[in-house]
This record gives C-alpha cells, sequence and structure tokens, in this order.
C-alpha cells in the first residue's frame, strides 16, 4: 500500500526552512519552466505575486502572458480558463479566497467538472482551481470557508489538500499534470507552516488519491485533512497520556477517496474519529463516517464519531476559536469511544 | 470650525488627482440608430454567395420544420426552433473560417449545420442519446450550451488561447438577448476588451427570453449600445437580412483576427415559432405581430431580392428546395432508426481513470443489466 508515514522524515537538508506558500509557489513555477502550456491567472496573481505570495515571481519570470492579472471576475477568471483548457492549455486558476469562489459556482459545475463527460472525452479539462480555505488567520467574514463539502458533491471534479510542504509541492505537481480537473484547496491557516523540505530535492511526484498515515497507533484512527491534520497529531500526543495510542490519516484526496487506507486503518483499530472543520450536517465527515460503516461494521468497537465546525455560517474572528475543532474537542470525542451497547 | 470657514480656505484647496481612466471619445464605438440593411439598398451583391446564402437559408428553415416533426413524433426530447432566425445563423456560420471556433447556444444548431456539422450529430443532444454528438475539436464548434450565456468567457479563453499561441484563429460566440441579462455576458465582454481578445460576440435578439419581452430584459438604448461600456464597437444590423449580418460579422471577423479586439453585434430578428414545443406563445404575443414578422422574413426578403436582380431564377429556387427536401428526408430516416446505447457508457469519461466509487457502481450496472438479459 502506497501510504507515507511522515512523509518528511529523511528528507532534511541543511538549506533555510520552506513554508507551504512558497513550495506551492514553486510548483508553479516548475511546472510552467517544464511545460510551456501551463498558465496562472487570478486578480493579483502578477505583480503582486497573490495576497498570500503564493504566485510571487512567476509573472517576472515567465512574462505577464503566463502568469496574468486578471479583471476581477470569478466566473470571467474560470470561464476563460475553460476557453484556454479547449484550445490546448493547463491554466493554473486562483480564486483569492474560499467565499470568493462562490460566482464561478456555475462555470465550475456545468463545464470545468462535465466537460470530459459531454464531450465523451473528446474535450478535457486539465485545469487546476486553487482555493485558499478555511478558518483560523482571523479573516473577517467570507475570508473563512471550508467549502469542500459542495466541490465534493460535484462528479468530474477531483477534490484534494495538502497539510504538509511537501505534499503542497508533490500534490500541486500532480494536479497541475493531471488530465481531469483538480479543485486544489489550500489550507490557508497552513501557508507559513515551515518543513526543512527542500525544493532542489523534490520527492517524486505520485498521482493524486493516496491517503497517508501521519502517525500509527493502535487504539483509535483520526480521520482528517488539510488544516485539521496538526490539530489531530497534536491531541494523538496529548492523548497517550490518556493510555491511548491514535492512529492519523490525512486523507490528502477527498475526490478520489481512499477507501482502502481508511477503511485498513479502521480495521486495525476498530474505533474511528472523522476531524474537519466545515459544517458537520451534510459535510465531509458524514460521508467518511457511512463508506466506514458500509465497509467496517464489523470491525466497529463504537460508532463513527464526528468533530467538525458547528453547522453555523462562519463566525466573526473574534469567536472564530470556539467553532474550530480544537485538539480538546477531538479529545473529548476519543474518550466517548469508550462506547458500550446499550449505552 | 469646517474647512470654507477657514481664513483663506480656498488657497488650501487642492487640485483633484488626475482620473485613472484614460477615456477615448465613444463615439467610434456607438451603433447606429437604425439597424445596418443591404437588401432594398442597391449595394452590390456578390452573386456565388448570395447563392450560397439563399440555399442555406431554405436547408435550414426545411431542418428546423422536420426537428420540430420529430418532437412530435417523440423522436426529439425537444427541440428550440430558429425558424425566422435562419438568416443569422447561416449568415454567422459563413462568416468563419475553417480554423475558427463558433460557440452556439442550444438554439444555433442550424449555425452548426451550416458550418458543415452533420445533420444528426447537432441533434443528438436534443434527441437525448448523448451530451454532444461530435468531436468539438474537430469541427471546431464548442457543444451547444445549455446554460445562458456560460459559453461566452469560453470563447474569449479559447481566442485568447489562439493569440498567445500566434494563431490567427477567432471564436463567434452567440447568445440571445435574455443571455445578455447574465453575469457570464458582462464577464465575458469585460475580459475580451481588456485582453483585446480576437472574439466576436453574435446577440440574436429575437424579442422574447422564452415569454420575457426586451423591453422587461434591459433598459439599453439598444443591446449594442451595451459594448460602448466595454470599451468595444457595438454594430445593430437587421437579423433577417441575411447579406447584411454576412457583411457585419465578416467585417467583425476581420477586424478581430487583424488585432484590432472584439465586437459586440446586434442582430434584430423574430422568433416565428414558440421558445420550444413545450411553450405556448400564444400566451405573451398576438398574432398581427407575428405576422407583421412573417412580412419580413429572411428568405422571402432574399428571394425576391435576388429573383428581381437575376441572380436567383425559378430553377435556382427549385433547386434549393429540392436539396433541402433531400436533407430531411435522409434526416427523417436517420433519425426514425432507433440508437442503440450502451448503459456502461455512463461511466465511462467522468474521470480519466475510474475511481472506486465508479468501479463500484459500474460493477452493480453491469450485475443488474446481466440479470435483466436472464
Amino acid at each position: 500500500m502506497a501510504t507515507a508515514t511522515d512523509r518528511t522524515a529523511g528528507r532534511r537538508t541543511a538549506g533555510k526552512p520552506a513554508t507551504m506558500a512558497q513550495a506551492l509557489q514553486r510548483a508553479m513555477r516548475d511546472a510552467m519552466a517544464e511545460d510551456p502550456t501551463v498558465h496562472v491567472l487570478g486578480e493579483d496573481v502578477g505583480t503582486l505575486g497573490g495576497v498570500f505570495r503564493v504566485t510571487d515571481g512567476l509573472a517576472k519570470e515567465f512574462g505577464e502572458d503566463r502568469c496574468t492579472d486578471t479583471p476581477l471576475a470569478e466566473a470571467g477568471i474560470l470561464g476563460t480558463a475553460v476557453g484556454m483548457a479547449m484550445y490546448g492549455l493547463r491554466p493554473v486558476v486562483e480564486m483569492q479566497f474560499d467565499a470568493f469562489a462562490y460566482p464561478a459556482f456555475e462555470q465550475l459545475i456545468s463545464h470545468v467538472a462535465k466537460m470530459r463527460n459531454r464531450t465523451r472525452g473528446a474535450m478535457t479539462m486539465p485545469l487546476v482551481v486553487r482555493v485558499p480555505y478555511g478558518g483560523g488567520i482571523g479573516g473577517v467574514e467570507h475570508h473563512s470557508d471550508s467549502s469542500e463539502a459542495y466541490y465534493m458533491a460535484t462528479p468530474g471534479l477531483q477534490v484534494v489538500t495538502p497539510s504538509t510542504v511537501e505534499d503542497a509541492y508533490g500534490m500541486l505537481r500532480a494536479a497541475i499534470a493531471s488530465d481531469d480537473p483538480v479543485v486544489f484547496l489550500e489550507p490557508k491557516r497552513l501557508y507559513w507552516s515551515k518543513s526543512d523540505w527542500s525544493p532542489d530535492d523534490p520527492a517524486p511526484v505520485e498521482p493524486i488519491g493516496k491517503a497517508a498515515v501521519r502517525r500509527t497507533g493502535t487504539s483509535a484512527t483520526l480521520i482528517t485533512y488539510g488544516p485539521s491534520v496538526p490539530v489531530c497529531l497534536e491531541a494523538a500526543e496529548a492523548a497517550r497520556e490518556e493510555g491511548w495510542d491514535l492512529e492519523v490519516v490525512d486523507l490528502r484526496s477527498l475526490v478520489p477517496f481512499d477507501d482502502e487506507t481508511v477503511c485498513a486503518s479502521v480495521r486495525r483499530t476498530g474505533r474511528a474519529v472523522v476531524v474537519h472543520e466545515s459544517a458537520g450536517f451534510g459535510g465531509p465527515g458524514g460521508e467518511i463516517a457511512a463508506r466506514i460503516t458500509e465497509r467496517c461494521f464489523h470491525h466497529l468497537e463504537a460508532p463513527v464519531l464526528r468533530v467538525a465546525g458547528f453547522d453555523i455560517p462562519y463566525p466573526p474572528p473574534m469567536l472564530e476559536k470556539h467553532h474550530l475543532p480544537g485538539v480538546d474537542r477531538v479529545l473529548d470525542a476519543v474518550a466517548r469511544l469508550q462506547w458500550e451497547a446499550g449505552h | 470650525m469646517t474647512v470654507q470657514e477657514l481664513p483663506g480656505a480656498a488657497a488650501y484647496r487642492p487640485a483633484p488627482p488626475p482620473a485613472w481612466r484614460h477615456r477615448t471619445d465613444p463615439a467610434p464605438l456607438l451603433p447606429d440608430s437604425e439597424p445596418f440593411r443591404v437588401l432594398g439598398t442597391g449595394a452590390e451583391l456578390d452573386r456565388a454567395l448570395m447563392l450560397k446564402l439563399y440555399a442555406e437559408l431554405v436547408r435550414g428553415r426545411r431542418y428546423n420544420a422536420q426537428a420540430t416533426a420529430l418532437t412530435k413524433q417523440g423522436r426529439l426530447a425537444v427541440y428550440p426552433s430558429s425558424t425566422g432566425q435562419e438568416a443569422c445563423e447561416v449568415a454567422a456560420a459563413l462568416a468563419l473560417e475553417e480554423r475558427d471556433w463558433l460557440f452556439p447556444s442550444y438554439r444555433d444548431t442550424l449555425a452548426a449545420v451550416a458550418r458543415g456539422l452533420d445533420p444528426v450529430q447537432a441533434l443528438t443532444l436534443l434527441r437525448g442519446d448523448w451530451h454532444t454528438g461530435y468531436d468539438p475539436r474537430e469541427h471546431r464548434i464548442a457543444p451547444l450550451c445549455t446554460p445562458l450565456a456560460t459559453q461566452l468567457p469560453h470563447a474569449v479563453g479559447l481566442a485568447h488561447a489562439a493569440r498567445l499561441k500566434g494563431d490567427d484563429v477567432v471564436a463567434l460566440a452567440l447568445v440571445g438577448d435574455g443571455g445578455t441579462s447574465e453575469g457570464d455576458f458582462h464577464e465575458a465582454l469585460n475580459f475580451a476588451a481588456v485582453w483585446q481578445a480576437p472574439v466576436v460576440f453574435l446577440v440574436q435578439n429575437n424579442g422574447f427570453a422564452i415569454s420575457v419581452p426586451l423591453a422587461k430584459q434591459t433598459a439599453a438604448p439598444s443591446l449594442a449600445h451595451k459594448a460602448v461600456g466595454y470599451g468595444m464597437p457595438g454594430r445593430l444590423v437587421d437579423g433577417n437580412d441575411a447579406p447584411a449580418v454576412h457583411q457585419v460579422l465578416s467585417e467583425a471577423i476581420g477586424r478581430a483576427r487583424r488585432g484590432g479586439g472584439p465586437t459586440l453585434i446586434e442582430a434584430v430578428t423574430y422568433r416565428m415559432e414558440a421558445h420550444t414545443n413545450a411553450d405556448d406563445a400564444t400566451r405573451y404575443r398576438g398574432s398581427a405581430e407575428v405576422e407583421a414578422w412573417r412580412a419580413h422574413d429572411p428568405i422571402r426578403i432574399l428571394e425576391g431580392e435576388l429573383t428581381a436582380r437575376g441572380i436567383l431564377d425559378e430553377d435556382g429556387v427549385r433547386a434549393a428546395a429540392e436539396a433541402a427536401e433531400a436533407m430531411a428526408a435522409a434526416l427523417r430516416e436517420r433519425m426514425n432508426a432507433e440508437p442503440v446505447l450502451d448503459p456502461m457508457d455512463l461511466f465511462t469519461e467522468v474521470y480519466a481513470e475510474r475511481n472506486g466509487q465508479l468501479r463500484e457502481q459500474a460493477a452493480q450496472l453491469r450485475a443488474e443489466l446481466e440479470a435483466e438479459a436472464r
């Protein structure tokens, strides 16, 4: 099984630590250098280098035709990218913030996701939609949504989200190389997370679709992705004091979904908690819990639990700490896994 | 104490900073107040082009009639007829070079057929056996687009990409009057003008968005006037005057090809039939209006002028009618054959590679089909 335990281990170099934002920039830069059909477009991606500086330097290095500041119009950005892909380019589109992507939903759902199918494969959509998503950075309203459930519910889209610096590089390279559209969700509160990963020694790029076991354990499995991965790793460390040895699975890819890695883990541990910060009702956790129940029912010692953001519009920044699933909430759920029939 | 009350305040009042926008005189961008016409003006006519336009109009009218009949026989799920609008469809398609791209809406099957698409392939969407019955790259015709105006930014992106690559390809995007109210219309025109993309937008203003008349759709002086706000020229043309549509389109396409940027063209026309066979047009318009437009029928006025000028004779009229009838007979015959569908195609071409879910679901369907067959 191609799962990786702590993918950053063993790749340390003497260089300066790299941030996730830098790794993403490097992924686009390397892809653009290798393939002249790769084009980056979006609001502020050129001269400014993106509001998070993820596209920093690309316009200077590759010119404004390859890294283009567009008018401020998300449907137009994605809609023109569709036309560019129709003519053989591989557009990488930036939606500046999660909630700003909503005007582009019709293009995404009616055209990007369906073009291959509508044309029976004659016309594909090898484009990437980069969406900085999630909370925890003190953003005001409309800057902290976790919209992954909307994307997951649309057949034809792949939906991925990295949680490590190394994955940010490798997964974005894989997304750009993919012949199908990818919604690439960037956990913005991890943009400044660092690792000793070196862009000069990147891991081989694997096709997207595989989960990674970030921490092995025997008592229960925490299934998570993106911004909640560090939370779960911290919770797993804290749980050791309570005698819990937790396994942490980082999904990395929500679509396609790696049932194999998830179920193998849950069959080993017999207990599972799904952790994400988007709303729980109608959220990814419900789908994941259902899949586990359908496939691993006889291995389960307790119901699959969910720890999610509350079912509320994303709260104002001064209250977000109460909304976001933190270590304590994860540990509370783990405690509830000591479930007995008839309880 | 306010600024005005300060002694000598006027001396402190700074001059306003220069405006950001370098404005040019919008007058050259404005459309004429009357739609451009060729027929009835005594203008010179290209004989070969006129005969081609005429034959295609007649064939298009017959195609619309045949497709409408096929809905009544249950052979098509739905058909949005373009009867009355054939001049727009045909003249626009014939103004394109082979390397150019067409971005049609759901009503624009005739434009696709006039461009050379197989008449049956053009109807696949409306028959319901697949969403697009042809390879868009092969014909340089984007899939017939059902959501309104969403194909317009595609045309802009494709034209922009072609220009970046150094190809002198032009994209022609068709949209209706209702579609001009959509956000994608605005974003597409704005991108096209900012990028100076080689794209031409043709609005077929047929008076109604299903039942809503133009007056309830827009307060603009004309739809062509919308161009000025984007910084591109707007042109107004009589959409039932095929030579006029062809000339205006050819000029705009040529300008785009030479790097002159986009144009918005409004062709004023009329939909003689209902929105689709599922619509009742008598609920929202009177027969007097329909009859007035019938007098300005695109085939009738072209035929009249070409006959009067000796370009077309009785033999020519008969030949065009016979060719159209032959097309209709062949279309009827081929559409009467039951399409052979493979249910397993449901799972092909969702992704380049099937994921686990689709593999499981394909296996489920295969088992169901095998159980049915037993």
